[in-house]
């Protein structure tokens, strides 16, 4: 009754599937021996491919000998069934024990016959489909961002109309999230900038002999691009991956639907605190970051030009200008918008299933730098015109 | 009714088991014996250790102590190949499924099938056809990604996958959860389907008091620590509380009026 005969057959190396064809008078006989098992069957496609049906020949298998047979086994012995008939053949199952014939009929019953193949599109006409789709999808999903951006806006300006909707114990646990938290990476790697901008420019400018403009090269690229620009994307890396796989693991467990079962509006609730603590924070971050690059130029200054710490401050009042530090700042706001937007948006796009998680994180990060940069560029672009 | 059992050759056996979280002691000195073609049903209250005493006998649980031996072989002194010669004799029905969900649902059971034999890929996307149809899923269920299937066909699609390399033992974690009374009642079917057709050997978690009249043989009940295994007939004259009151309540009644 029961498909696998011996407990220790699981071990005992198995018989692998065997068919030996012999010519009668008038038939083929092909007699099936040894266990017809998934794991085994792959030596027994090659002499079951052999055996070829011809019009009116008469094929027999006898199974009298199967050890043991699982569906795998079945499907390969009744598709060989089925292609001998469509040549024209005649063909006959014999002798088999119970066991075997439970699965062959089992799997008769179930199987299709005709197994379509997978559409596939190949090369070139592949290639056109998917940029096409990509396209698409490209401007679908900037739209989305868009309308996502008119909904935070007109969900901000309720909030700042009327403060006490403002959710405070959220905005300062993810304030001290975003920016305490944060603290020790943006001022090392602010740092270790200002140490790697000074050594670079040191020994350029050594070359005209103009070393003590290192400092107009530290000052100026601290405080226009770099501190604002590695920090948010420090931040992006950080605080939008983690905004985009909180709300997106809430949107999985139904969370946020739950959210608006009892009235609760997500926007009000997990976006905003997120997109207002970060506006909030990173141009704190931004200036603290501006203080541990010009640190690290220093630390890197005073030994390679060899001057004082009060000489290095003194050529700093006039290597930077209050507008370098303000040019800085001034993008703080814009780009934290930005990252905590997206980093929210993409969390919202997270489908019910664990993987997207995953995906969209992947996609706010990457989108968040892109964004960050891009506008970073158009900014200097702007500020060079405008000459301040 | 199940029919009674006419082998009493035992498949798995489980000897003084010992589970621990901690202090926390789940079971100790279980024992239990699985015979070869059942279908047992395992009940408990929550927190009494139905899903870890299913891990530990898959292996994805380390025991504290005790002995397991499936298909006469002790767990602990099988070498590693072994070991995963048998585990490709157990298949697995998690609670929701636990599919692939980058994979369809024929990729699914492709990936297992390719991951232990070098068949052809035609062959083998056959053969994940035929698993898929034994299911009781629609043919073109197989090109559809897990998030894209309903709870019941997401059950259906996690036990073509448990069937991929035709086990003899199949562990199903609450199967029958979650499904309305009419799918939970043919999800009921299909096992006994596949059981009596494949000759399977089925180790069910359930709450689900109709499942455990219509298709188990035997149901062991976690208890104090321990199991205790019977048919659910004996099991209804069972003078321990919790039993009664399992099988005695509002609802083990009704169940038990309509499979008399």
């Amino acid at each position: 009754m029961h498909r696998f005969i011996n407990n220790d057959a699981v071990f005992k190396s198995l018989t692998s599937p065997e068919i030996k064809v012999s010519q009668n008078k008038n038939a083929t006989l092909c007699q099936l021996s040894g266990s017809w098992l998934t794991q085994e069957l792959v030596s027994a496609l090659k002499p079951l491919e052999a055996i070829q049906g011809r019009r009116d020949e008469i094929f027999v298998f006898d199974l009298s000998k199967i050890e043991t047979m699982d569906t795998a086994g079945a499907l390969v012995l009744l598709q060989k069934q089925t292609a001998i008939e469509r040549a024209g053949g005649k063909t006959s199952l014999e002798h088999a024990p119970d066991h075997v014939t439970q699965i062959i009929v089992t799997v008769d019953k179930h199987r299709i016959k005709d197994c379509p193949p997978a559409k596939e599109i190949r090369g070139l006409a592949e290639l056109l489909a998917d940029t096409g789709k990509s396209f698409f999808e490209i401007t679908y999903k900037f739209g989305e961002l868009i309308s996502f951006l008119g909904l935070v806006l007109i969900a901000s300006f309720r909030q700042i109309l009327n403060p006490r909707r403002i959710r405070l114990t959220s905005l300062i646990s993810q304030m001290e999230q975003i920016g305490i938290h944060a603290l020790p990476i943006v001022g090392l790697i602010s740092f270790l900038i200002g140490v790697v901008l000074a050594f670079q420019g040191a020994g350029q400018l050594e070359r005209f002999g103009a070393q003590i403009f290192t400092i107009n090269l530290v000052a100026v690229g601290v405080l226009r691009e770099m501190g604002i620009l590695l920090t948010a994307i420090i931040v992006a890396g950080r605080s939008g991956s983690a905004f985009t796989a909180q709300i997106g693991t809430m949107k999985v467990n139904e969370e946020i639907d739950a959210m608006r079962t009892i009235g609760l509006d997500p926007i009000d609730v997990l976006v905003l605190p997120r997109i207002f603590g970060l506006v909030i924070v990173l141009p704190l971050l931004t200036f603290y970051a501006d203080i541990m690059g010009l640190i690290g130029g220093a630390a890197m200054t005073m030994v390679t030009l060899d001057l004082s710490l009060f000489q290095y401050i003194r050529h700093l009042q006039d290597a930077a200008s209050l507008g370098d530090f303000f040019v800085g700042m001034f993008k703080a706001p814009i780009f934290a918008f930005i990252i905590a937007l997206i980093g929210c948006h993409e969390g919202l796009q997270v489908s019910r299933s664990a993987e997207s998680v995953g995906r969209q994180t992947t996609r706010s990060v990457v989108e968040a730098i892109f964004f960050v940069i891009v506008l970073d560029a158009l900014f200097s672009i702007l500020f060079s015109v405008l000459d301040i | 009714m199940p029919k009674e059992l006419k082998t009493k050759e035992i498949v798995i056996s489980l000897k003084n088991i010992r589970n621990q979280f901690g202090d926390h002691v789940l079971h100790n000195e279980l024992n239990l014996d699985i015979r070869k073609g059942e279908v047992i049903g395992i009940v408990g209250g929550s927190g009494t250790g139905k899903s870890v005493l299913m891990r530990t006998i898959v292996g994805l649980n380390e025991k504290a102590a005790g002995e397991i031996v499936i298909l006469d072989k002790n767990v602990d002194d099988v070498s590693f190949k072994e070991l995963t010669q048998l585990r490709q004799r157990m298949g697995v029905l998690f609670q929701d499924g636990a599919l692939f969900s980058s994979l369809t649902v024929s990729q699914n059971i492709e990936a297992v099938i390719k991951e232990h034999t070098k068949l052809p890929s035609t062959l083998v996307r056959e053969i994940a056809a035929l698993k898929i149809s034994l299911a009781g899923l629609p043919f073109d269920a197989g090109d559809k990604y897990p998030s894209e299937l309903s709870g019941g066909m997401r059950k259906r699609a996690g036990i073509a996958r448990a069937l991929a390399l035709d086990p003899d033992i199949l562990f199903l974690d609450e199967p029958t959860a979650g499904l309305d009374p009419i799918g939970a009642s043919q999800f009921d079917q299909l096992i006994a389907s596949l059981q009596e057709s494949l000759g399977l050997t089925v180790v069910m978690i359930t709450h689900d008091l109709d499942s455990l009249h219509a298709i188990c043989n035997r149901i062991g009940v976690l208890l104090d620590k321990k199991i205790k295994v019977d048919t659910i007939n004996n099991l209804t004259k069972e003078p321990d509380p919790w039993i009664k009151e399992y099988f005695g309540g509002p609802r083990g009644r009704a169940a038990t009026r309509s499979h008399k």
